[in-house]
This record gives C-alpha cells, sequence and structure tokens, in this order.
C-alpha cells in the first residue's frame, strides 16, 4: 500500500499541516484536510517531519559477516533510524569489487525492502589498492554511483588518480578512506596524550589530512568528484575549506560519534570505542561540529560497523573498529547540533538527506517535502528523550558506543515512497509485493 | 586494593605502604632457615604470561611460594587469535578453577584492564572473584617494576621524594618508562625524561617529569639514572640511525658514569644490552643496584600479593 494520510506534521519543524500521499507521491500538502476514504492514517501529533534520511556509509556485513549484521538487520536498524536509502561498503567476503556482487547486494536490499540499500562498488580489485575494479560495469550493469575501498585507504597516488581519472567519464564519486597506511602502522588510538599514557599505538591526524591534500589535487587535475569518509581531524577541514574555495569538486562527511565522542573514553580500553579513524580530542568535535553548521563538512554518515562480540570482547589490540550508528545518527546530531543551535531542522535535512542524495546522485531521496516530490519521509519526536542499549537495537551485533546514554529525538515513523516502514519503535513488515 | 593494573590506581600512601610492607617482609625473612611465611597458605596464584620473560615470572612465582600460595604457571605463548581461545574465555577458565589472582604479562596494552573488568562483571558466574595484577601490558605499564624500582631508590638514597631520577632511552615503547614517570611523580620524586625526539611518545610535555635530549647535561644532576633497554627490533625501525650512533648518544659508558655525583645510583630493568644502552664495567660498577632491584623484586610483588589477597596490614 502506497497511500498514506499523514495527519498534523511538522515539516521541518515548522507549521503543522497534513499530507496526503498517493501511489509513494505527496499529493497534497494543507492545514485541516480530510483523511481520504480507506487509507492508512499516520498521526504524527504534532511532530517534526524530515525527509527520509540517507546515509552515504554502512556497513552490512552481507555477504560474509553474517555474524555481525545482515542485509535485512542493517536495513531494520536503518528504518528504525529514520532512513530511507543507505549505501553499502564493499568490504564484504567476498568484496563487492564486480557487478555480480554488487547487483547481490542491491537485490538483497530490495526483497527486503525497508530502505533502498545501494552498493558502494569496490575501487580497487579486492580492496588491495593495486589494479581498479570493472567500475563501468559495476556502474552500467549494477547502478553503482559510488566507490570506496573503506576500511583500506588507496594509498598510492597513481592508483589513486587513475581511479579519479576514470571515475570522471563514468560520473561517478569515489569516496576515500584517508589514511596514510604508512603514518598508521600497528596504529590503534588518536596519536596523543591518552593514547601515549596509554600505551596505545598513535594514529596521528596527519595521516588523514596529507591524504585530504593529495586527494584534493589530484581531483582538480582530473576533473573528478572526490568525498572524503570519516573527517575526524580539525586539520583536515582547513584542508577543506581550501580545496572548496579553489574551485574543487570535494564533499565530506562526518560520522556521529566524531562530532560526540573524544578519545578521554578509552582508558577503559573497552574497544566497542575502537574505530578507524579513531576518536580524538575534544577540540576535534568541536571542529567537526562547527564544519558541519558552516557546510565545509556536507553531509553526516554513520559509519555504522556492526561486529559480533567475539571480535569485540577482547582486548584493545585485537579488536575490529567500528561501531553501530544507524539508529543513533539522528539523536547523536541533534544533541551535538541542533540543541546548541548550530542546526534547524532545514539544516538537519541538508545534512542528512538532501546533500547526501546529491553527492550520490540519486534522484528520488532527499528530496523538499512538496506536493509531486516522492514520500520518503521521517516523523522525529525532538522533545523525547530515549536510553540507548544495544541489545535492543535492530542491528546483529550490540557494539554501540552510547551503552546507558540518555539521547533526545526518538524516530516515531519512517515512510519509504508512501510506505511505512517502522512506527512507534517497531519495524513495519514488509509484504512481498 | 582488588587489582594492581596502574601505578595510577596508587596515591602516595598506598604506594608508601606496599613498599613498607615489602620491607618488613624483607626483615621477616632475614636469617630465616626456611624461607616461607604462612600468610597465603590455601590461596592459588597463576600467573598467566603471553610474552618471554624470566625475570618477572619467577619474581611473582618465588614472592608467591614464599608467601606458602599455591602456584601454577601458565605458559600462554602467542596472541589469543592464534591460540583459539579467546583472552576471555582464558581468564574465566582460571576464574572458575579458583584462582584468587592472576598475575598477566600480555603483548597488548590494556590487557589487564580487560581481565579485572571481566572478573569483576563474571565473578558470579565463575564463583571467584579473581585479583589480576599487571605484570606488563604491551607499551602501557609494569606497576610491580616502578615499585621495585622505588623500593631500590628508597634503600639506597633514603627517600623518594625531593629526588631527582633520570630515564634515559627508548620511553616511546616501555611500560616500565610509563610506570616509573607516574608512580615516581605521586613519590614526590622529580622525573627527567632523556631520550631522542623519535623515541618520546607524542603528548609527553603533559606528564608529570621533565624532557631533555642531552644526557651529558643531566647527569650531574641526577640522584639516580635508570637506563631502558633499546630493543633490537627499534634499531631497524627507523628510529635512530645506528645502535653505534644511540650507544654515542646516549650510551652509559664510564665517562658518562663519572658525570653523576658521588651517591649516583644507576639502575636498569633488565635485560640489558651490555655495550649498547649501557657499558659492562658501569653495569658491574658500585654504583649499580641492578641485582637488587631483582632482590627487591620479589619482596615488592609479596607485599603486592599480601595487600591484594590478604587485605592491605594495618
Amino acid at each position: 500500500m502506497t497511500d498514506l494520510f499523514i495527519r498534523n506534521a511538522r515539516p521541518y519543524g515548522g507549521d503543522a499541516v497534513d499530507l496526503v500521499v498517493r501511489d509513494g507521491v505527496i499529493t497534497e500538502i494543507g492545514a485541516g484536510l480530510e483523511a481520504p476514504e480507506g487509507v492508512e492514517t499516520l498521526d504524527a501529533e504534532g511532530r517534526v517531519l524530515l525527509p527520509g534520511l540517507v546515509d552515504l556509509h554502512v556497513h552490512l556485513r552481507e555477504p560474509g559477516g553474517e555474524e555481525s549484521e545482515t542485509i535485512e538487520t542493517g536495513s531494520r536498524a536503518a528504518a528504525l533510524g529514520g532512513f530511507t536509502a543507505v549505501f553499502a561498503m564493499p568490504n564484504t567476503n567476498p568484496v563487492a569489487d564486480t557487478d555480480v556482487v554488487t547487483a547481490h547486494v542491491r537485490r538483497r536490499g530490495a526483497e527486503v525492502g525497508l530502505v533502498d540499500v545501494h552498493p558502494v562498488g569496490a575501487v580497487t580489485v579486492g580492496l588491495e589498492g593495486e589494479r581498479l575494479a570493472e567500475l563501468g560495469t559495476m556502474a552500467s550493469a549494477a547502478g553503482v554511483q559510488m566507490f570506496s575501498d573503506d576500511g583500506h585507504c588507496v594509498n598510492d597516488p597513481l592508483v589513486m588518480r587513475r581511479a579519479l581519472e576514470y571515475a570522471s567519464a563514468l560520473d561517478v564519486v569515489i569516496a576515500q578512506h584517508a589514511e596514510d597506511h604508512r603514518l598508521t602502522q600497528g596504529a590503534q588510538a588518536n596519536e596523543g596524550v591518552v593514547a601515549s599514557r596509554l600505551g596505545l599505538a598513535g594514529w596521528p591526524a596527519t595521516a588523514e589530512e596529507t591524504i585530504v591534500a593529495r586527494d584534493c589535487a589530484l581531483a582538480r587535475e582530473a576533473g573528478a568528484r572526490l568525498h572524503v569518509c570519516h573527517v575526524s581531524s580539525a586539520r583536515t577541514v582547513d584542508v577543506l575549506r581550501s580545496a572548496k574555495a579553489a574551485g574543487v569538486s570535494v564533499s565530506a562527511e562526518v560520522t556521529p560519534h566524531h562530532l560526540l565522542l573524544t578519545d578521554a573514553a578509552l582508558t577503559s580500553y573497552d574497544p566497542v570505542n575502537k574505530v578507524n579513524p579513531p576518536l580524538r580530542t575534544a577540540a576535534d568535535t568541536q571542529a567537526m561540529r562547527a564544519a558541519l553548521a558552516e557546510g565545509v563538512i556536507d553531509v553526516v554518515a554513520t559509519d555504522h560497523a556492526p561486529h559480533a562480540s567475539q571480535y569485540k570482547d577482547t582486548e584493545w589490540q585485537v579488536a575490529k573498529p567500528g561501531m553501530l550508528g544507524l539508529q543513533t545518527a539522528l539523536s547523536v546530531v541533534v544533541h551535538t547540533m541542533v540543541e546548541p543551535g548550530l542546526l534547524d531542522w532545514h539544516g538537519v535535512a541538508r545534512v542528512m538527506s538532501e546533500r547526501p542524495a546529491e553527492i550520490a546522485g540519486l534522484p528520488d531521496q532527499g528530496r523538499p517535502i512538496a506536493v509531486g516530490e516522492p514520500a520518503n519521509l521521517a516523523v522525529v519526536d525532538a522533545d523525547e528523550p530515549w536510553t540507548v542499549r544495544g541489545a535492543a537495537l535492530a542491528s546483529r551485533a550490540s557494539n554501540t558506543p552510547y551503552e546507558g546514554m540518555r539521547l533526545p529525538a526518538v524516530v516515531v515513523a519512517t515512510v519509504l515512497r508512501g510506505r511505512l516502514t517502522a512506527r512507534d519503535g517497531r519495524v513495519v513488515e514488509q509484504v512481498a509485493s | 586494593m582488588k587489582h594492581l593494573l596502574s601505578v595510577t590506581d596508587l596515591d602516595a600512601a598506598t604506594a608508601t605502604a606496599l613498599l613498607d610492607t615489602s620491607d618488613r617482609l624483607r626483615q621477616a625473612l632475614l636469617g630465616r632457615e626456611v624461607r616461607k611465611l604462612p600468610t597465603l597458605r590455601g590461596r592459588t596464584v597463576i600467573t598467566m604470561f603471553y610474552e618471554d620473560s624470566t625475570r618477572t615470572r619467577v619474581s611473582f612465582e618465588i614472592a608467591g611460594k614464599w608467601m606458602s600460595a599455591d602456584t601454577v604457571n601458565v605458559s600462554a605463548k602467542g596472541s589469543s587469535v592464534s591460540k583459539g581461545e579467546s583472552l576471555r574465555d582464558t581468564s574465566l577458565t582460571l576464574s572458575a578453577m579458583g584462582a584468587d589472582c592472576v598475575i598477566v604479562r600480555h603483548p597488548a596494552s590494556g590487557a589487564a584492564h580487560r581481565l579485572a573488568s571481566w572478573s569483576d562483571k563474571d565473578h558470579t558466574a565463575t564463583g571467584t572473584h579473581t585479583s589480576i595484577v599487571n605484570a606488563g601490558d604491551g607499551t602501557h605499564e609494569h606497576p610491580t617494576q616502578a615499585l621495585l624500582d622505588a623500593a631500590t631508590l628508597r634503600d639506597r638514597l633514603g627517600s623518594v621524594a625531593g629526588r631527582r631520577i633520570g630515564i634515559v632511552g627508548d620511553v616511546l615503547h616501555s611500560r616500565v618508562a610509563r610506570s616509573n614517570v607516574f608512580l615516581l611523580a605521586t613519590l614526590g620524586a622529580e622525573v627527567v625524561l632523556i631520550a631522542p625526539p623519535t623515541l618520546l611518545p607524542v603528548g609527553v610535555a603533559e606528564w608529570p617529569c621533565r624532557v631533555s635530549h642531552e644526557i651529558d647535561a643531566e647527569l650531574p644532576g641526577l640522584d639516580a639514572v635508570m637506563m631502558l633497554r633499546v630493543q633490537a627490533e627499534r634499531m631497524t625501525g627507523g628510529f635512530f640511525p645506528s645502535s653505534r650512533e644511540y650507544a654515542i648518544a646516549y650510551g652509559l659508558n664510564d665517562t658518562r658514569a663519572a658525570m653523576l655525583p658521588e651517591h649516583g645510583v644507576v639502575l636498569h630493568p633488565g635485560p640489558m644490552v651490555r655495550g649498547m644502552e649501557i657499558a659492562p664495567s658501569v653495569a658491574d660498577s658500585a654504583r649499580a643496584a641492578i641485582l637488587a632491584q631483582v632482590r627487591n623484586g620479589v619482596h615488592v610483588r609479596m607485599a603486592v600479593l599480601y595487600h591484594l589477597l590478604a587485605g592491605a596490614p594495618e
């Protein structure tokens, strides 16, 4: 059923309206509308209405890592988090470096039907950073629009140059995990006071800054589109600002955890706080917030990275990096950006829906809440705080760094092309159409 | 005190109490024909070493035996991953067998913290709330080494407070240096780290110590100098140009040892690379307290086991 009547919702936190959705498209918006006959009603009770959220960076672990997450469980988490489109990174087993694997991911996502799952293709074969993967075939046969070796940096400048040049003809974007691996050998934590005291090998922020600076220069020369994954360091913001001012076609994302958490959390050695790039300093989180408000950093992306307990309930050094993000992202953004007045709801829509859709080239996501637009929507109770419990999240793994934390804003409902995918904290099971 | 994971678990009073207990235990054993105290009879102490070690493991084992504890040595070489069993499962197993204390040496920084948090969380399931002692975790800490160093300095210098102690060498990768900097500072000493910039951690400026790159300028003002071992793998890691240059710039040779004040003490946590960071003649000289460190190690570890398993004496 793709018809829906939404009563008493406040688009972008503005005045309350009712909306009529027909065949997945918003056909009427106004105050005091009549509910159409026989159409399901969603009473938003005066809550905030946003365009459905778009996440450029998730790990759904399927195929190969099903003990941590599947496309189904990840889709459930996405729907509950207010997302209507997610981009699944290719570091699966097998790696999504062919049209076969990427098409499989897209098909599985469609079968589950809770969120649009867009495969991200690998830049290089096996994520090994040596030979270009079949970008053209993935783009044409599986509709892949974004490529990344995420988890690894395309470290070799010549390989990165060729990738950007080749991508420019396909009009696809290369998303770089910016980390000079020579500078981060054995790295376990942000290089600085905390890591030094804890005896954890340091991941210097310069390893991110230098790659971003290099890639901006390469993208400029290639006339290519570059997207920088999970910016974590204050100085990277300066690099991005000057590249953008110089007209380089570069966009950037920040994760919710880099907006909120710092390396001070590491003193317990609980690997739930281990992530790559690592949690950095309070000064860095402040810089991330300011850059997101300013627009130097374009979007929030979760880097949702589920890991089964056997990969986290270990000593720090052997634990896998990554943390859950889909169901806490909006709350963290409200807490770090909306509450301090750095973003209003239009701003939230921009960084979590409109710009991500634009960067990835999605025509039907991140659209205005207006007549004639697709009904991809999220209803948010901005006033209701909730307590994060990893075990209660929809992901198969429970590695949330926010365990026990009280955060603002609850996603009350998510709508994908007129169909409810989540409502009142529960997934709306989809009937095969 | 349930666990000993880091010297930051110890305030000055607790650290001093441990050192005092160590002294008393040494006195109690002095001149005894049978070197055995009944204090920990019936207690089970397990050493679990994931790295090679002779002195620390044997020292803990002797400490336990002299206190009449039942000591068991687990050699758990190789990482938990290559071994197949996780560190957590190993620790649960030992607790379920009734280990009152697990002494752990592990290549991963924070491994002892992890064991302690599992012990605190799972003790109802295992039936034993096992105490964890950190016997060296990665490049983080080696608290009993710092305690035995403090005990040795107290013996030689009369006190630690107000003394100036130099620590020379690979501070970056040294758990001994970390534990010593923070314990000696807690006890009121002035600490000077002496090393090339490549062997100092980022953020060292925030530590309670001073940093110098000139050993010759510092030696005359030091009450004691602690030479850290230069590990072979660092020599090829580009941290300094060559072992020759290191020995020239930072090695404690006879000329340098003579620059120390008359009472100046030379310490080394061992194992030594003679001819590299320390000349054999200096290591064997009267200034060197290296064997006293080893002897004190047993008493300090007895004191730690005593405080953890029998409670701090009044």
